[in-house]
């Protein structure tokens, strides 16, 4: 349970020649949930990128070493890269329904995505899908939709679906409540949190909102300027803040939410 | 979904009745007509004789009535006759259509087989050695005129290798190859940048980074989401592009004679044969409006995000 899963060393990331992240570093067990927090633009997505290779075109990074386990995955090739992404990694975006191709179905593109990895037949990938739908509370009949016709709350569900199938160890979530209302933030928070009990899965969770960071985190990371400003569990960032930065984010998030 | 195409149909009442008009209207400012140019290398004729053969084809009626007399004719179902060579217009036409046909068809084919994967060759490798060269080409295809690439491609491949015929020659497959070849180095030129631009659109989509998150390969993503997106675009293009080959290219078939409704229509302009060219502008407003029409319907059956905002097709 305690075994270190994911360990980033100094990492500093460029995009074209600007500098975006700076020397961040921290480590994430088994079955632990850590919180990115910090402003728009402080470079939280970002490192979410950097762990999945997705940081695109002009973006890379240039000093540091991320370990997968014992397994450095700093450069892999592209080969090497999609046979974790979604089978060791998942990743959940904040506008979940955008990262399906809007012509064809939801079903069709999870297969897809399972056949990359797996030899399994269709019947073994709906009888893996209820499983995890019934967990998130996403009806059977998505699979057959186009992402356009779902709300926002059945895509971003429709996207952890898609980024659980294959049961990763790590799930990556890029701001995954922001878009959506009140009330399915709420459920999709609980449901991520069934998800940890259920499937031990570790999972990194970039957000703005104190709130939901109070409510899933075990550690939190506050972001500034491309730079780490504090790490530390929940408890030590909430109750002891060293930084400023961090008291100030804090003191955002009303007394009432604390207890969301 | 019917109620929508028959609307479309109905619309293309007023455009022929106004285009048959213009152009019918247009052909009177002509200086001579069709009596004059026919008799006109018959040395000189009396003028007695050139009346009794506008009496006879009713040219010497004033316009209107001339229009409505042509009119009441196609109503009924008949075009009339050629003034020129006194042939039925309609079996003179589809005399014509199989060869426009046949260089509509190898054309398209070439140039479908030839821009889509140039254009997604220049995509994958945006800004790389590949993608300058493409474009370097598709430059000068788009800029080269249909003539002059006709007249380079007759230098070439006929006269100097003599590979290929130069004339338009029936049931010899390889005469069309010159001719199809000309319109595709313009087509080919004009899609191969139209698919790098679609392709290159859709590869900066959100849903590309989602797939590559899944794990899912570059390959596949490509050909699977990448290209059927961009194929609902490419394929409405390539409707309004067979409606102007259909048309004929007027252009081309006379370079390379070859016996099409192209050629014919210039004939016709040439020899003031108003039936004939009356039926060839009814065929250019009926084949635009019908190419249109398949167009916005592949459109609709092929995408679903406009399918299911329209209420289902």
């Amino acid at each position: 349970m305690f075994e270190k899963i994911l360990r980033l060393e100094n990492i500093s990331v460029v995009y074209g020649d600007k500098k975006v992240l700076y020397d961040i570093n921290f480590s994430l067990r088994r079955g632990e949930i850590l919180v990115i927090a910090g402003e728009s633009g402080s470079g939280k997505s970002t490192i979410l990128k950097a762990i999945d290779g997705l940081l695109g075109k002009g973006g890379a990074i240039i000093d540091g070493q991320i370990f997968f386990g014992d397994r450095e995955i700093t450069m892999l090739s592209d080969g090497e890269r999609r046979k974790i992404s979604g089978a060791e990694i998942g990743m959940i975006f904040q506008n979940a329904g955008a990262s399906f191709c809007p012509i064809r179905t939801i079903g069709e593109q999870i297969f897809e995505s399972v056949t990359a990895h797996k030899n399994w037949t269709r019947e073994n990938f709906l009888e893996r899908a209820k499983i995890i739908m019934k967990n998130i509370n996403l009806e059977e009949n998505v699979l057959d939709e186009f992402p356009f016709r779902l709300s926002g709350g059945m895509a971003q569900r429709a996207g952890i679906l898609a980024a659980m199938i294959l049961e990763p160890k790590i799930l990556l979530a890029d701001e995954p409540t922001s878009a959506l209302d009140a009330v399915t933030q709420v459920s999709v928070v609980k449901e991520l949190l069934k998800l940890r009990k259920n499937h031990g899965i570790s999972i990194i969770m970039v957000t703005h909102h104190m709130g939901v960071a109070w409510y899933m985190a075990d550690k939190i990371l506050i972001m500034k300027n491309g730079r780490q400003v504090e790490f530390g569990t929940k408890d030590q960032i909430f109750n002891a803040p060293e930084e400023v930065y961090t008291r100030e984010l804090i003191k955002a998030v009303p007394r009432l939410e604390r207890s969301f | 979904m019917k109620k929508y195409i028959f609307s479309r149909l109905i619309q293309l009442v007023p455009i022929l009745i106004g285009i048959t008009f213009l152009t019918f209207g247009m052909m009177q400012f002509a200086a001579d007509d069709a009596v004059d140019i026919l008799y006109e290398q018959s040395g000189s004729v009396a003028e007695e004789i050139k009346a009794a053969k506008r009496a006879e084809l009713g040219l010497d009626q004033p316009f209107l009535i001339q229009y409505g007399n042509w009119l009441k004719g196609v109503v009924t179902g008949d075009m009339g006759k050629s003034f020129i060579s006194g042939k039925l217009v309609f079996e003179t036409f589809a005399e014509k259509l199989p060869a426009t046909f046949e260089l509509m068809l190898v054309s398209i084919l070439l140039t479908i087989f030839i821009a889509t994967p140039l254009g997604i060759l220049a995509a994958v490798n945006q800004n790389k050695f590949v993608d300058y060269l493409i474009r370097t080409f598709s430059f000068i295809g788009n800029s080269l005129p249909n003539f002059f690439v006709g007249l380079l491609l007759i230098y070439v491949l006929a006269l100097k290798l003599n590979l290929l015929p130069i004339m338009g020659r029936p049931n010899d497959f390889s005469s069309v190859i010159m001719p199809a070849l000309t319109l595709t180095i313009a087509m080919g030129a004009k899609y191969t940048r139209q698919i790098r631009a679609v392709v290159l659109e859709e590869l900066a989509k959100p849903y590309v980074v989602g797939a590559k998150s899944r794990g899912v390969g570059e390959w596949t993503i490509l050909t699977k989401s990448v290209l059927r997106s961009t194929l609902i675009m490419i394929i409405t293009l390539l409707a309004l592009s067979m409606g102007s080959l259909l048309g004929g290219t007027a252009i081309v078939e006379t370079i390379f004679m070859w016996d099409g409704v192209g050629k014919m229509a210039v004939d016709a302009i040439l020899t003031r044969d108003y039936p004939l060219i009356q039926a060839y502008v009814v065929w250019m407003a009926i084949i635009y409006v019908m190419m249109n029409l398949a167009a916005d319907l592949l459109y609709h059956w092929l995408d679903p995000r406009v399918r299911y905002s329209e209420g289902g097709a």
